[in-house]
């Protein structure tokens, strides 16, 4: 009875986290109450049932969180979206562990179901997951993964796991849930490798819905209600963000998932294209921004991973020194998340008021004399709008061709996350300014200085 | 309890899911995912019973990696959170200490207190 009210004090704390969110001034606070929550349960379960190993239990968890509170604290801003992805991914992995082990508890086929929910949905998870990591981190190509008759061993593979799993549910053999546990695995692998580029991070959100769902069903599997509820919850939210993401890229979530079985839809080229750009020095790119009436700063992630937030929050402040109307536009899907544009301003103090939602600011590019590009590329890209089989084609972008002059302040001409040349950079407005964006952006500023 | 209550339970959560989640702002949508992932780390209870019921050393052994994975994905999830959200907070009260002089005029005039403010707030 005890341990039920306890339970539900840590359900109601999880409903408070998530509902702390609809505010910035109320987030922490209620990421605080869920921690509360959490603890609270963790300590609950400790006195609720008969418990031996409590020794190793308490190592083990001395050593999860021994690994993962350092790296959570140091990990910069711009990698938050794989170390999401990297926790969503042992979450989903623990969750098939618990499920595999209470196989040999029950005879109820009712509860099989459940496990082998559970056993497939958390490997999926822990697979794909570990495929989105590497593509963010970058230690394997971003691009999407084809190959032929990848369809038809996808097919086989899901297949076979269904095969398996009404066999694990009317045997109860642990061989067979191994089999499944592994079949899950590998279809967790073959889900996440079509997937190129900026669809990424929705499969992230996909997956975390996912991993919500096993903890449910092992909620069932233990009979426990608390993990029923929070794993719900997390399901539904993550339901409901994947499909917003999805909105702001202007795809479907079937067409992320699949797009690529069907050839062509998300391969973009990777080759650098040799036609000329108009390129120009940090003093031109001055006197463009120093006479102007009306700026708007357009940041992506290379600003983001040059660590440039600040000194492009700088050279905002010393125009508006000079009389000039400045903005920032953030685009939906600008960094890697959405959102995580606003997380690494917020980051660099920028005011809260000057940053600009995509459709706030869209109508007012044809009012500024300058749009300055800092490492975006893609959600500028006007073949989001004209080029049918792009794979950002649908996407809504912000719409710098309308500004008088676009600077676009690059590393290189290699094309952006989704592998697809921008033919803005050849208009004739546009001008490039080549080089790390915080080293050009602090060249800029002192150029403005001087004028 | 019996598997109807459970599922009415499972009903009911969907539908508060829906509603909290469909208010949140886009601008907090990455601290949104990184939360919903901190709290599917509760399956740490459930590793824990499964792995405070095991008698066999490598039931017992599979349970403990599940703790420690679920404890990894529970307290990094919160610490991670707490710090993308700790720079929100930050933001709102360089706003609220800019409002404040404003209806305090005559009090607020130490320059001390101010000009760090001042400085902070990139405009």
């Amino acid at each position: 009875m005890a341990t039920s009210l306890l339970y539900l004090a840590a359900a109601v704390c999880f409903i408070l986290a998530l509902k702390g969110l609809n505010s910035p001034r109320t987030a922490r606070r209620g990421n605080l109450v869920g921690a509360f929550g959490a603890a609270l349960a963790v300590a609950t379960v400790f006195f609720s049932v008969r418990m031996d190993n409590v020794p190793w239990i308490l190592g083990a968890m001395v050593a999860g969180s021994g690994v993962a509170a350092p790296v959570a604290r140091q990990v910069k801003m711009t990698q938050m979206p794989q170390l999401v992805a990297l926790f969503n991914g042992v979450g989903g992995g623990a969750a098939a562990l618990v499920a595999l082990l209470e196989l040999a508890h029950t005879e109820d086929s009712w509860v099989r179901v459940a496990i082998v929910f559970t056993l497939l949905v958390g490997a999926v998870s822990f697979a794909g997951s570990a495929i989105t990591f590497s593509k963010l981190q970058e230690l394997m190509t971003t691009r999407p993964v084809v190959f032929p008759g990848l369809p038809t061993l996808m097919g086989a593979v899901l297949l076979a796991a269904v095969g398996a799993a009404v066999a694990v549910v009317f045997s109860g053999s642990l061989a067979l849930a191994l089999a499944l546990l592994l079949l899950g695995l590998a279809a967790g692998v073959l889900l996440v490798l079509p997937v190129g580029g900026a669809d990424v991070p929705i499969v992230i959100s996909l997956l975390n819905a996912f991993t919500g769902l096993a903890v449910a069903a092992s909620g069932l599997v233990l009979g426990n209600v608390l993990l029923v509820v929070a794993g719900t919850l997390v399901g539904a939210s993550g339901t409901i963000l994947t499909r917003a993401m999805a909105a702001a890229m202007g795809r479907s979530v079937a067409g992320i998932l699949f797009g690529a079985f069907k050839g062509g839809s998300t391969a973009g080229s990777t080759a650098v294209s040799e036609r000329p750009v108009r390129s120009s020095s940090p003093e031109d790119v001055a006197v463009l921004l120093g006479y102007a009436q009306r700026v708007i700063i357009v940041p992506g992630y290379g600003l983001a991973v040059a660590q440039g937030q600040h000194t492009a929050a700088e050279l905002a402040l010393t125009l508006e020194a000079r009389g000039i109307e400045v903005d920032f536009a953030i685009h939906p899907v600008a960094g890697r998340m959405p959102g995580h544009m606003n997380v690494l301003l917020a980051e660099a103090n920028v005011p809260y008021e000057s940053l600009k939602e995509m459709g706030e600011i869209n109508s007012e590019f044809r009012t500024a004399d300058v749009a300055l590009v800092v490492g975006a590329n893609d959600v500028v890209n006007p073949a989001a709008k004209t080029t049918a089989g792009s794979p950002i084609y649908g996407m809504p972008i912000l719409e710098v061709a309308d500004a008088r002059q676009v600077v676009f302040l690059k590393r290189s001409m290699r094309p952006g996350f989704a592998g697809i040349e921008n033919e803005l950079m050849y208009e004739p407005q546009t001008t490039l300014l080549f080089g790390d964006a915080k080293e050009s952006l602090a060249k800029v500023l002192s150029a403005v200085k001087a004028l | 309890m019996d598997g109807i209550a459970l599922l009415t339970i499972t009903v009911l959560a969907v539908f508060v899911g829906f509603e909290v989640v469909s208010k949140v702002s886009s601008t907090l949508h990455t601290p949104l995912m990184s939360g919903a992932n901190a709290i599917h780390g509760i399956i740490l209870v459930g590793a824990i019973i499964v792995a405070g019921q095991a008698s066999d050393p490598w039931v017992l052994a599979v349970a403990l990696l599940a703790v420690v994975l679920a404890t990894a994905n529970l307290v990094g999830g919160f610490v991670v959170t707490d710090r993308m959200l700790e720079m929100f907070r930050g933001r709102k009260r360089d706003l609220s200490a800019d409002k404040e002089p404003v209806s305090k005029t005559p009090e607020v005039k130490s320059p001390e207190v101010k000009s760090p403010e001042v400085k902070e707030d990139f405009r």
